[in-house]
């Protein structure tokens, strides 16, 4: 490869993780593993007002996701990688917990939401 | 029997006997004493359970089934709702406890025995154990003139009463008449009193609007280790203390850990209770597992 080559290729690599002024950044995407017996990671950090997607996934068995004060709540597959919407719309601690009876620490398999106010 | 009050006079005397509740149409008094019997609830007895919040986890169960057998008149009949076991991801240590369960419970001195399972008992696996140890998770007996019902809302991991069930109480319920009083027993609640702490049946309002058309609807149910009573519309809820920790009030606090173990008062929040059908009306009287 040559030296050009090599630049071109730099350049497209770095146009491709910068973000492009003026375009929209999209929603901030959050992994959230499912295992037993606990979520991955078990505390969220938000902002009020910021788009979320969180990707649940689960690597051994039916789990389920659910924040019912925000009005949350999905089955989440092994196999599968699902994708669960949010902007809140309130500051405060949310908690959330695996409603899917999953085993024998299913009833400690909790964590939190803790979304903050938008920075000014 | 003895007269339901004589019995209720012998339970205080005893210091036996809890806070009464009553429960129920009492539009229907006057009635023959035909109808008036009582039966037992237990519930939530998770045998197989070990850890702090109950040193003697081995020895509250044996001790209830010796406190119903002390009752100066046996029930009509004895019911578990659910939680017969603590729950286990060995399908053999599964088993052993449903049948070390089973054996236990033999012991009670009564003429009928009705049975459901919990979530710890049945999710994993839909029941099958369940059903090899004790039979169907679902059914309808009729005693006394009244109509009792118990759903399965624990086998399906994510707590519905799903479809299918929905059919069968739509169909069971068509073939009553209005009046008959009916007695719903499950496992959790059927409406949401803590979703966040999986107090709820996901399609427990749908349930709810199948047994609204019927005035005489009680429905007594175990899952939350305590003591609590609810009305929606005309439909009392009641729902039992555990037999082997207590847990703290609906979100009273962020998670729904055991009580801790006083070994000052032991076996504190723990007990069973009576529930008494008199002058058409349903009242629950609570016992401890061990005399104070």
């Amino acid at each position: 490869m040559s030296r050009i080559e090599r630049r071109r290729l730099m350049a497209l690599a770095l146009l491709t993780v910068l973000p492009v002024p003026g375009r929209a950044a999209g929603p901030r995407v959050i992994p959230v593993v499912a295992k037993k017996f606990a979520f991955v990671p078990d505390q969220i950090h938000v902002s009020v007002g910021e788009e979320v997607v969180l990707e649940l996934s689960a690597p051994e068995v039916l789990m389920g996701f659910s924040a019912p004060e925000l009005g949350l709540r999905q089955d989440i597959v092994p196999g599968r990688v699902t994708r669960l919407p949010f902007t809140p719309q309130k500051a405060g601690q949310f908690v959330f917990s695996c409603d899917v009876f999953c085993g024998s620490g299913h009833e400690g398999m909790d964590g939190v939401i803790v979304v903050v106010a938008a920075a000014a | 029997m003895a007269s339901s009050s004589n019995r209720r006079e012998f339970l205080r005397l005893a210091g036996l006997g809890g806070v009464v509740f009553a429960s129920g149409c009492t539009g229907m008094a006057g009635r023959s004493a035909a109808d008036d019997f009582y039966f037992v609830q237990l519930s939530d007895t998770h045998w197989g359970f070990e850890g702090a919040p109950n040193p003697d986890a081995r020895g509250t169960l044996p001790k209830a089934v010796a406190a119903v057998n002390a009752l100066a008149d046996a029930p009509d009949f004895i019911v578990f709702t659910g939680d017969l076991t603590h729950t286990t991801d060995d399908p053999v240590q599964r088993r052993q406890r449903l049948r070390e369960f089973r054996d236990i419970v033999g012991a009670l001195k009564v003429r009928s025995l009705h049975f459901m399972p919990g979530e710890h008992d049945a999710a994993l696996d839909g029941g099958e154990a369940y059903r090899e140890f004790f039979g169907p998770t679902h059914y309808a007996f009729d005693h006394r003139g009244m109509h009792f019902i118990v759903l399965d809302n624990v086998s399906d991991p994510g707590a519905s009463v799903g479809d299918a069930q929905r059919a069968w109480l739509a169909d069971d319920l068509e073939r009553q008449a209005r009046e008959t009083p009916i007695v719903v027993f499950t496992h959790r609640p059927l409406f949401d009193l803590a979703p966040a702490w999986d107090w709820a049946t996901r399609d427990g309002a749908q349930v709810i609007a199948l047994l609204m058309p019927y005035p005489n609807v009680t429905v007594f149910y175990g899952h939350i280790h305590q003591e609590h009573h609810v009305m929606t519309g005309h439909i009392a809820h009641h729902s039992a203390k555990s037999l082997i920790f207590p847990l703290p009030a609906p979100g009273s606090q962020p998670r729904r850990t055991p009580l801790a173990w006083d070994p000052a008062q032991p076996y504190r929040g723990l007990g069973f209770r009576e529930v008494e059908r008199e002058r058409a009306a349903w009242q629950i009287t609570e016992l401890p597992v061990v005399k104070a």
